[in-house]
Order: structure tokens, then sequence, then C-alpha cells
């Protein structure tokens, strides 16, 4: 089951921003949230939205093991 | 060292504690962000963090300001969570053998901390609240430094 964690206006947006999912990878995890959400979905995959996989930043594709931490990471604010 | 606390902090404390037992550095600057009121318009800000990712973060580029500025030590510590009108956000020490070094480390160090650390900002107002991106300025004064390197 891998952790997702929303932050800013995502998690707002979401209404939650701690969920476990069941998915391999993080298209089959995009699949998966935009179906239950769709407006959630595209706004994951909106302009300057990162990904990090176990607090690294990806680009594109990751798969995911159990335990795997998914964070969604929208425009940083800074301090 | 680096910390994130949702815990309102003291900054002279903080202060009086890093320039403590330094018979060699010369030299301590520092600075406190401190939450404005906007007159009015601002009654809180709530800065989220993402821990072991921002504070990574910030460790990182520190280490790269040390590096940079030839920097004896630092000190950061940054607020989260719900932060109410004077109080203090972020205070950030950084010792060095001369002041020049001091000053430019701090002001390098704030111009990354404001305008790309990795923080979600919301200000909550008369009006409501909503999420807050870099202004232009914070923008500027951070790209300063990239074209000096």
């Amino acid at each position: 089951m891998a952790r997702v964690l929303l932050f800013g206006r995502l998690a707002d947006q979401a209404g939650w921003r701690d969920r476990g999912f069941e998915a391999t990878s993080l298209a089959v995890l995009r699949g998966l949230i935009a179906n239950d959400d769709p407006d959630l979905g595209e706004a994951l995959s909106g302009p300057g939205v990162q990904v990090a996989v176990d607090k690294a930043l990806v680009r594109g594709e990751a798969t995911l093991d159990d335990a795997t931490e998914v964070a969604f990471l929208p425009p940083m604010s800074g301090g | 060292m680096i910390t994130l606390t949702s815990e309102p902090f003291e900054p002279g404390a903080l202060l009086t504690d890093f320039c403590a037992g330094r018979e060699e550095t010369g030299a301590v600057a520092s600075f406190v962000g401190i939450a404005r009121a906007e007159k009015g318009q601002a009654a809180a800000l709530e800065l989220e963090a993402y821990p072991g990712f921002t504070d990574t973060a910030i460790g990182d580029f520190a280490e790269a300001a040390k590096a940079r500025f030839g920097l004896h030590d630092y000190r950061i510590v940054h607020r989260t969570g719900r932060i109410a009108p004077g109080e203090a956000i972020v205070f950030v020490a950084a010792a060095a053998g001369h002041r020049r070094e001091a000053f430019e480390a701090c002001d390098f160090l704030m111009d990354w901390l404001k305008s790309r650390a990795p923080f979600w900002k919301k200000e909550h107002g008369p009006d409501g609240a909503r999420w807050i991106e870099p202004t232009d300025r914070d923008r500027t004064d951070a790209q300063r430094w990239d074209q000096e390197s």
C-alpha cells in the first residue's frame, strides 16, 4: 500500500492529505486518484506540481512498492 | 543546525546560544523574519512543511552556503503551522571569520528561504484564506545570486 501525501492547495481541494492506495506505479496511482476524483486527478498533473517518491523528487514514471511514500507538491511558496 | 518548529521561539535566546564559545569566529550576523499584520489584512499566516523533505532541502542549501562563504557554522530555525502577527517566522545566523561573509551568507540564505524553500503558505484575512506564491521581488532577490555565481 503506497501512502499518498498532498500539500498546500492540493490537500484543500481533495479534502484529505494522507491516504493509502494499492498501486504498483505512479501511473496506476494517478489513474486510481483520477477515477475517484477527476478534478483532483487533473490538478495533480497541473503546471508546477512536482512529485516526490520517498522524499526524493522524481520526473515522469516511478515504480511503487509497499510502504512507498508519494507526495504531490504544488508550487512552493518559500517561507 | 536546522530546526522546524510549530511552537513560537525566542530569537534572542537562539542568538545568545549561537554566539557562545566562539573564540575564533570574529563575526556573527543574524536575521529575524516576523509575521506582519498588514494593517489588519492578515489575521494569521499558516506555513506547511513536508517533514523530512523540507528540512533536508534547507540543510543541503545551508551546506552550499557554508562552502560558498567559508562559514564556520550556521543556525536556521523556521516556524510551521499557524503564526500570529508579531511572532518570529524565521531565524538565521551565520558565523564567519569576518563580517562580510557573515552578512552575505545571511542575505543569501534568506533570499532562498523566502522564494525557493519547500513551504506552502496560506494567509488568513478578513475575507477568508488564500494560498500565496513568491512575489516577483522574492524571485528577483533570489536571482541576484544566480548571476553572481
